[in-house]
């Protein structure tokens, strides 16, 4: 419990921290996980741009990797990545 | 307008985040797209406003928020006019004090904009305050469970339009949302479809260069209420424009363009097969509702060939 | 210092409102209070009144622009009745719970079918329930005070709550009276510009009006709950910086003969002076009659009236409105649930007066208080209920 009592509470029902649902890890909804092959990646960021979360991470030279505290393994990636450099892997 | 810095490429889209991940809609949500792409495509200071919907219950659960500028949700119908009051206060505030004011973002969806939230839409229209309104559509009330709005397009399946065996889903039309934005004179206003994310983002840069009401329609694959692959939402959105379904055009400043030209369109069937929502249609005692929409497409088409001066 | 000026009860809350330099109005035009928001726009499109003034397309959007503008900052005010109230309800409750500081001015009407314009308080019932501070003003004079504590109060940092002035529709909306006004420049001695509390800062991204589970959600509704409780004495405390600055005392209830008196009315807006006059009549003749009237009716003075209820054996709590299968009407539920564990409390009757603008005349009064002494004197209620002025 983030706040204990009514008393602890910021008034008006605010949330003060934005950005604070990283404190949430939906990476536990996933069953299969996006894996990237950085030797086929291209760099196009397609995958990046499309992703809700977002949980692709952009790196230096648009390198990019998953953060899979946050994947909720949709496959939009995988499946929008024009040369097939992500597998979805089953984690069950 | 003329100094409007339009990307080229995906990798000219800025790398900063303004919507955290740690959100509850489901996995494969065509929503946050657009979200994450207008914070970063409106310059400078932001507010958002949002509806109740599907994207305004998931990422704010209190007590965890993923936005990172400032945001407000007061109830369903009434984003156009909380903005509209937001805006009027910096106005006013800016003269008194000189408070900077910030540029008002609006995501309403299909039913808080089409539908409940049209009246209040058309005010803050009508009165010109100077907010881009996205509407992100998925083509129902999603957040209650998938009923119709008068956004959901003919012969889709809902909970309140079921395919039915004596009405094979919804019969009517989808709203004519540009064309209602346009007829309030507003400056600029746009369909805009994930599957081409350039074109979304230069027109959200576009849009956030007026300085008054814009409007984007923003085409949302939504897995569960369409029943399609998570993993396809792009896929749908690209074939939703390819078979001039989804028609992606802009109303910029008293010019009709298709941004996206369809030469040849692909079958509506195929866009059809791949959602739960339309199987029905492709049944043979549905035949007739399928070439009625077959029409329409065509029809609306050609409606707009005709606003962009091109032969139909 | 004192200057006089000749106003109808919406001009005066107008000219306050103007006054107080309000930021963002948000209003949509309704009678009785229509001329309200035509003043306003005028010291607007004149530039007398440096604001934005959103011409929204219906109440609910008045509102919730209202909302937005408050959260954004500004000093907010807006105005309706009955209908306009109606088609407000679901906002009443999001500016409450998001603690805005929205000012209202309600020019009290009778909600249709049929259709009517006139005087109910059916619409000020309407947002009993709803958070709201409520204020009631029985005259003109009082209309155009208590809009400026409205803004005070409002906008305490231990308030924060919004706040409604009611004026009876036409009765106060309407009726000319010589009221004295501030000069502009005293204004802000009392009512300095508004400091806001967490407002919308870029420099600083909040989420206001998140989804709320059954984790947190009873918490707020307690935290809400206790802070309107809580902001009881700080109004208490404008009323006196308000005698302080203007000479005029407010309280949360004014009494006539309460000393002694052995039955009683409670009433609240402009009939409490046809009451008053009553109660001075019938003292005159030796009865022992006395009348409380509300000035602030939410959050509830309780306390105060039960002390001021000691010793009165018989009340006639009179309602300007009725609530369909209740075991009373609004204010009558109120007195009666004040009392509750009191210990020789008074016997209450309710009494249904003026409904749609029906006039309260003395004579009805005078009806009135010789009921109340019938169930002083024989120790019961025969009815609980009592319409007068009806026609039977
Ligand atoms: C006045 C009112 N009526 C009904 C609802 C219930 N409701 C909440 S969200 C919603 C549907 C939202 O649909 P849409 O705007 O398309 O957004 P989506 O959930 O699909 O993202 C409904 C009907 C409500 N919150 N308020
Ligand atoms: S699987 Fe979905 S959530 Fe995970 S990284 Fe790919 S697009 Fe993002
Ligand atoms: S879509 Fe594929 S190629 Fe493009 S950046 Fe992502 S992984 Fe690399
Ligand atoms: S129901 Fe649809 S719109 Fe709502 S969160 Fe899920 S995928 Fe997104
Ligand atoms: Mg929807």
């Amino acid at each position: 419990m983030k706040y204990k009592t009514w008393k602890d509470l910021p008034i008006g029902a605010v949330i003060p921290e934005p950005g604070s649902s990283v404190e949430y890890k939906t990476g536990t909804w996933r069953t299969f996980k996006p894996v990237i092959d950085q030797d086929k990646c291209i760099r196009c960021l397609l995958c990046w741009v499309s992703c809700p979360e977002p949980s692709i991470r952009r790196h230096e030279e648009n390198r990019v990797s998953v953060d899979y505290d946050f994947c909720k393994g949709c496959g939009i990636c995988a499946n929008i990545c024009p040369v097939k450099a992500i597998e979805m892997v089953s984690e069950l | 307008m003329s100094n409007l810095n339009l990307i080229k490429t995906v990798k000219d889209i800025p790398p900063e985040e303004y919507l955290a991940p740690g959100h509850r809609l489901c996995a494969g949500c065509g929503a946050p797209i657009v979200v994450r792409l207008a914070l970063k495509a409106v310059p400078g200071p932001k507010i958002v406003v949002s509806a109740t919907g599907c994207l305004e219950v998931a990422t704010t659960i209190f007590p965890y928020t993923s936005w990172k500028v400032p945001w407000v949700h007061s109830a369903f119908e009434n984003a156009a006019a909380t903005a509209s009051g937001i805006e009027a206060a910096f106005r006013a505030l800016e003269k008194k004090k000189g408070a900077k004011k910030p540029k008002i973002i609006v995501f309403g969806g299909d039913g808080g904009t089409f539908d409940i939230g049209l009246q209040a839409l058309s005010g803050a229209l009508e009165r010109g305050h100077d907010l881009l309104y996205i509407c992100y559509d998925n083509e129902a009330y999603m957040n209650t469970g998938i009923q119709r709005s008068s956004a959901t397009p003919k012969g889709a399946a809902t909970t309140t339009s079921p395919a039915g065996r004596v009405i094979p889903g919804k019969l009517e039309r989808k709203k004519d949302l540009i064309g209602i934005a346009v007829a309030h004179g507003v400056e600029y206003a746009a369909t805009a479809n994930p599957a081409y994310p350039v074109d979304l983002y230069n027109k959200l840069l576009k849009a956030a260069a007026v300085k008054g009401p814009t409007v984007i329609h923003y085409y949302t694959p939504c897995p569960t209420g369409w029943r399609s692959d998570p993993s396809r939402g792009i896929e749908i959105a690209r074939l939703a424009v390819q078979t001039r379904i989804w028609p992606v055009y802009e109303y910029d400043h008293g010019t009709w363009r298709i941004n996206i030209m369809v030469k040849k369109p692909k079958p509506v069937e195929e866009y059809f097969k791949l959602q739960g929502r339309f199987r029905h249609l492709l049944q043979p005692e549905n035949k007739w509702l399928l070439e009625e929409i077959k029409k329409d497409v065509e029809e609306n088409w050609n409606r707009l060939l005709k606003l962009a001066g091109l032969k139909t | 210092m004192a200057r006089i000026v000749g106003m109808n009860g919406d001009t005066a809350v107008a000219y306050a409102v103007k006054q107080a330099d309000v930021d963002v109005i948000a209003a949509y035009p309704i009678t009785p209070q229509t001329i309200i928001v035509e003043k306003l726009s005028e010291y607007v499109n004149n530039g007398e009144l440096n604001a934005a003034y959103v011409p929204v397309e219906s109440e609910h959007s008045a509102l919730s622009a209202c909302v937005g503008a408050s959260l954004a900052g500004a000093r907010v005010f807006t105005a309706t009745a009955s209908q306009g109230l109606a088609l407000m309800y679901e906002i009443l409750y999001i500016a409450s719970s998001l603690r805005t500081t929205i000012v209202m001015a309600l020019g009290n009407r009778a909600f249709s079918a049929p259709i009517n314009i006139h005087c109910s308080h059916d619409d000020a019932y309407a947002v009993r329930d709803a958070g709201w501070i409520e204020l009631f003003a029985e005259n003109v004079q009082e209309a155009y005070d208590l809009t400026f504590q409205a803004f005070r109060i409002a906008e305490d940092k231990n308030v924060l709550f919004p706040t409604i002035v009611n004026l009876d529709g036409f009765i106060l909306t309407h009726s000319l009276e010589g009221v004295n006004v501030f000069e502009d420049e005293e204004i802000p001695k009392f009512l300095p510009p508004k400091e806001p509390v967490n407002p919308i800062d870029p420099e600083k991204p909040v989420s206001y009006g998140p989804l709320d589970l059954f984790d947190y959600y009873i918490e707020h509704k307690k935290q809400q709950a206790e802070a309107l409780k809580a902001s009881y004495p700080h109004i208490l405390k404008v009323f006196e910086e308000f005698r302080e600055f203007s000479g005029r005392s407010y309280k949360p209830l004014k009494t006539l003969s309460m000393e002694d008196a052995e039955v009683a009315v409670i009433i609240l807006g402009s009939a409490a002076g046809t009451v008053r006059d009553v109660v001075r009549k019938l003292r005159e003749k030796g009865e022992k009659v006395g009348v409380v009237s509300l000035t602030l009716y939410r959050p509830f003075p309780q306390e105060e009236l039960v002390k001021v209820l000691k010793g009165v054996k018989a009340v006639a709590v009179m309602d300007r409105s009725y609530s369909y299968g209740s075991p009373g009407a609004q204010l009558f539920m109120d007195v009666a649930a004040t009392l509750i564990n009191v210990r020789d409390k008074p016997l209450l009757f309710n009494v249904i007066y003026g409904l749609g603008g029906r006039d309260l005349k003395p004579e009805h009064v005078v009806q009135v208080f010789e009921h109340a002494k019938k169930v002083a004197k024989e120790g019961e209620v025969p009815e609980k209920e009592v319409w007068i002025g009806v026609r039977e």
